[in-house]
């Protein structure tokens, strides 16, 4: 089964989510993040989705263990990039991803990241692989 | 796809949903729906093709491209012969599951279309029929 792929960012983990996924590939990216946040020690997680076409339920509530998850690991997770067109359909759905921090694009979710572990200076560290 | 025809898919694994939501999309755009309606039926589609298979055990989707001079859009109906629901009333409430999901994808389903209808039957099985029109 092809997964998706987790990057390294300092102590940051990023993920961008670039395929339709079928939910066996977001139950795997779950478990995936679970076993690198303890691994690595990451503080924080960034989930891309702006090439996300829509956002179920089964995708809402992957969103929603996985911030979490992270959070009982001493992690944050933030999602980024949501297109207006999921947003909007997402509160139709009645979907309020509680729990989940969201930011408008990639660097100002990782300003938040920044803020909200109190690690400054990340950026330094840009694509380092483990 | 000519107007006023319609393909059948089936919905037996998580490829098929993939493949159905793809099919969907594809349709919507040629209906010329807008990017917001496109999105709100495939969200619904891929709620409605879910519950198709777990709940139902697998089962088809019939996508059918509407335009008879009235009206243009996708209409939308997915059919197994799993267990039926045995009150429908409650499983349209949102929060309401029986397999540890969010319950939101029947009532949800509802909102983000222009037309719902369901008829199920216990031990028989279930329809779901969902509409989006071009306004
Ligand atoms: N095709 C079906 N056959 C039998 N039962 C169904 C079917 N579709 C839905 N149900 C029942 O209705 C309940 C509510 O469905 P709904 O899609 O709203 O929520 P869910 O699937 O439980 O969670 P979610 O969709 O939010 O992940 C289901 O838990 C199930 O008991
Ligand atoms: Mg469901």
């Amino acid at each position: 089964m092809e997964r998706i792929p987790i990057l390294k960012m300092g102590d940051f983990l990023l993920v961008t989510i670039q395929v339709d996924m079928h939910d066996q590939m977001a139950l795997a990216l779950q478990d995936d993040l679970t076993e690198r946040i303890v691994r690595t020690g990451a503080r924080g997680v960034l989930i891309d989705i702006s090439s996300l076409e829509i956002v179920d339920s089964f995708i809402g509530r992957m969103l929603g263990v996985i911030a979490g998850m992270s959070r009982v690991l001493d992690a944050e997770t933030v999602v980024v990039g949501m297109q207006p067109s999921v947003a909007i359909t997402l509160v139709e759905l009645g979907l309020a991803l509680t729990g989940v921090r969201t930011a408008l694009n990639v660097e100002k979710g990782m300003k938040l990241l920044r803020a909200a572990t109190g690690l400054a200076d990340e950026t330094n560290h840009a694509g380092e692989r483990e | 796809m000519p107007a006023n025809e319609s393909k059948e898919l089936p919905l037996r694994t998580d490829d098929d949903i993939v493949r159905m939501r793809q099919a969907v999309r594809s349709i919507a755009i040629e209906t010329g729906l807008s990017l917001v309606d496109q999105t709100k039926l495939v969200t619904a589609a891929s709620e409605l093709g879910r519950n198709t298979r777990i709940y139902g055990g697998g089962g088809s989707v019939k996508i059918e491209k509407v335009d008879n001079g009235i009206r243009r859009g996708v209409r939308l109906t997915f059919e197994d012969h799993g267990t039926g629901i045995p009150n429908v009333e409650l499983a349209l409430k949102d929060g309401y599951t029986t397999g540890g999901g969010l319950g939101l994808g029947l009532g949800g389903s509802k909102r983000l279309c222009n037309e719902f209808e369901i008829d199920s039957r216990p031990g028989e099985g279930t329809r779901v029929m969902i509409a989006r029109w071009k306004p």
